[in-house]
């Protein structure tokens, strides 16, 4: 390899690991050995190889796709030309002109073309003028201009012309169009990064537009969107949380000899016992009690935890489900296996009897579970408790959680804050502690951690 | 194996398996690196299919094991043949030795490994099987050998070419997943799905396949619980044939959902979300 191409690897892959991607040596010596057999002048199949050497968990690919934006860019500034086999003219041709390309872009045009079309749209509507005798290139002066969400209603005009509204066509089209905006606006922040990489170098941008890989996005700044993404994280993690749960009983125990079948065995052998069967070890199935903190101060994590339960739900046996603000009720009944997960929530939200006045109380709600649903944890419970631990300077109740703990098999406690932040303010997160193992979990990355530790 | 990823894409073609640039590129480096490939993502948009379409692409002998709870050396590897050893015992004086090659019984993993042809060795759902089986996969992975304590290591007279399938329902060791390529496959875009159901069903008309793999897109856009994979879609399109539909029309999509959606709270969803009739 060329040196100035073996700096941009190494820049590349010291950028991927600033930004939360883990590359081990031996990973980045196999991306250079995948460079010396590809040709590098086709950029995604430069990229494809990047992305099968160094990133091996999908929470890292967005990450990954802007920063290698940044040091392997499409095209660099002057190189655009005006091509007469173009249907439009970029830089000469009406706004409303534009709007009807990018219209007929987003229902099927090609990536190549969304590209071109960007970049020739931050060429001219991007540069803005940033503070006092200052230039920057800007996202947002391009949508103003184009404003392609507007575009929908005149796409359904065109598309469906004739047919019914609202029906399944119109769903098809809104979901086509809605895609395409997003490749367009992805375009055209891709091209604006390198343009402000041109700039002022790539390491400085680099820094500020990666976000942190999905599972170490914290659970009480989470955005909707990353919500959606995550509920498809938290799945395959409650499964293996009851996994884990079940296997510890199963481990070290075969099940009991299955003698007839080792007599039956045994004749081809001329009556040795060579081999002998066992009937199936039964798996202990647990129960699993969820104590969840679902007021407002924690309703990102909430939202988390009652995912979270949702999942739960599907994977255990019997699992009964708590919710509490300053008082508590059952909310079990909202997880029926195979239910509409969204749904559940609304329901949950506008029928469950969780609130009193408002304010955490976890006192008071051990006390009212203690009292209400206390025969719901037996020998055979893994009581999990979700919260925050800040009580509102009410009595903590400490001896009732002592008593619930005591007469369940397994206790875990979860708290969304930074371990730092415990014991601070009105957080009894220490008391607790004492209890009931108390366990950080902010994110996807430490609940998977959480899970291991369970085995 | 391969000359580049284009030849990749064409070869695969040529067994009616639709690649795109990623996975040209991936299968391509996994073959020119001699590194096994992981191909994670969710279940059904053609990762065993991938692996299949390889063996097939360049003649290779397809060598699969699926993983599955419970999966130990005996099963995945080799196994002593105790029958055998047992008649040898009683037939012959004691003394002889009866851990040698004969009563060997090979497994998937052994049977790869010593294959003197040119072999795909498929490990098909990794994530089903325990921790302990990926640290025995682990000496496989990286020297293409196995050690049999009574034999000694046994090395592969020819690298097979690996394929891991993985639905991610439990996370491989980083240990694993170092020494493999990685390849995330995810739904194809409507586009390449549109390809897919004309290479796959080759009587549709290419205006109703494109319907489908628009509609599916939609679908799979809602939060289902299981969203329609690949060859459901391709099941559909087979339907639409077979009831001779020529149109994807809103009833026509409210009677035959069930080829694609198998959760009854899925299809309330769907029919409730794109204001379908009641079927």
């Amino acid at each position: 390899m060329p040196d100035s191409l073996v700096d941009r690897h190494v820049g590349f892959v010291h950028a991927l690991r600033a930004a939360g991607v883990p590359v081990s040596v031996a990973e980045g010596l196999d991306a250079a050995h995948a460079l010396r057999v590809i040709e590098l002048a086709d950029r995604e199949s430069l990229r494809a190889a990047y992305a099968a050497t160094l990133v091996k968990k999908p929470a890292y690919r967005p990450g990954f796709d802007v920063l290698f934006d940044l040091w392997f860019p499409a095209a660099t500034t002057g190189m655009y030309a005006e091509r007469p086999d173009k249907t439009i003219n970029p830089e000469k041709a009406s706004v409303e002109d534009l709007r009807e390309h990018l219209a007929s872009l987003l229902t099927g045009g090609a990536d190549q073309e969304m590209r071109e079309f960007a970049q020739a749209m931050v060429e001219r509507f991007g540069r803005q003028p940033a503070g006092p005798g200052r230039q920057g290139w800007f996202s947002y002066s391009i949508m103003r201009a184009l404003s392609p969400e507007t575009l929908m209603a005149r796409i359904l005009r065109n598309v469906l012309a004739g047919q019914d509204r609202g029906g399944l066509a119109e769903k098809t089209v809104r979901q086509q169009v809605n895609a395409g905006v997003r490749r367009f606006e992805e375009a055209v922040a891709t091209d604006v990064r390198r343009r402000i990489a041109e700039d002022s170098g790539i390491e400085r941008i680099a820094r500020s537009t990666v976000r942190p890989p999905l599972d170490q996005i914290d659970f009480l700044r989470i955005t909707k969107a990353d919500l959606a993404r995550l509920r498809r994280e938290v799945y395959p993690l409650a499964r293996r949380l009851a996994a884990r749960l079940t296997i510890k009983h199963r481990k070290g125990r075969r099940g009991r000899l299955d003698f007839r079948r080792t007599m039956r065995a045994s004749l081809q052998s001329g009556g040795v016992p060579l081999t002998t069967h066992f009937r199936p070890p039964r798996p202990h199935k647990p129960e699993l009690v969820i104590l969840c903190d679902t007021s407002d101060s924690v309703s990102s994590f909430a939202h988390f935890t009652l995912l979270l339960t949702y999942a739960l739900r599907e994977q255990f046996t019997k699992v009964r489900a708590f919710g509490f603000v300053d008082t508590v009720d059952e909310i079990t009944r909202f997880f029926v296996p195979g239910a509409d997960v969204v749904e559940a929530m609304t329901r949950l939200a506008n029928e469950a009897d969780m609130v009193r006045f408002g304010r955490t109380n976890y006192g008071h709600s051990l006390e009212r579970f203690a009292e209400r649903y206390g025969d719901a944890i037996g020998p055979k419970t893994s009581l999990l408790i979700l919260g925050d631990a800040r009580s509102n300077y009410q009595p903590p109740a400490l001896d009732v959680l002592k008593d619930l703990v005591s007469r369940s098999r397994h206790a875990y406690w979860l708290n969304p804050e930074p371990r730092r932040q415990w014991d601070t303010g009105d957080s009894v997160a220490g008391d607790y502690g004492t209890v009931v193992p108390m366990h950080e979990c902010r994110n996807v990355a430490q609940l998977t951690a959480f899970i291991e530790t369970l085995a | 194996m391969f000359d580049s990823p284009a030849d990749v894409t064409e070869r695969l073609a040529a067994v009616d398996y639709l690649s795109d640039d990623a996975i040209s590129t991936s299968v391509f480096l996994a073959a020119a690196l001699g590194k096994p490939l992981l191909v994670e993502g969710p279940a059904g948009v053609g990762k065993t299919q991938l692996a299949k379409a390889v063996a097939l692409a360049t003649g290779a002998q397809l060598v699969r094991l699926q993983c599955y709870e419970g999966l130990d050396e005996a099963r995945a590897l080799y196994e002593w043949n105790y029958k055998k050893q047992l008649l040898r015992i009683q037939a012959t004086s004691a003394d002889d030795d009866i851990f040698s090659e004969e009563f060997l019984l090979e497994r998937p993993l052994l049977k790869a490994i010593r294959s003197a042809n040119p072999t795909v060795l498929l490990i098909d759902e990794t994530d089903k099987a325990d921790v302990e089986v990926e640290g025995l996969l682990l000496e496989l992975l990286s020297d293409f050998q196995v050690t049999i304590p009574e034999l000694g290591t046994i090395a592969a007279t020819r690298r097979p070419y690996v394929v891991l399938t993985s639905n991610a329902t439990r996370e491989l060791s980083e240990a694993l997943k170092r020494r493999c390529l990685y390849l995330h496959l995810e739904y194809p875009t409507p586009e390449r799905e549109r390809d897919i159901v004309l290479s796959q069903v080759p009587t549709i008309r290419a205006d109703l396949a494109e319907q489908l793999a628009r509609t599916v897109a939609t679908l799979r856009a809602l939060e289902l619980k299981k969203a329609p994979s690949v060859a459901e879609t391709v099941d559909w399109a087979n339907t639409l044939l077979a009831l001779g539909r020529e149109e994807l029309d809103e009833a026509t999509v409210a009677g035959t959902l069930g080829v694609v959606l198998k959760h009854a709270s899925d299809q309330l969803r769907a029919v409730k979300e794109l204001g379908l009739p009641d079927a």
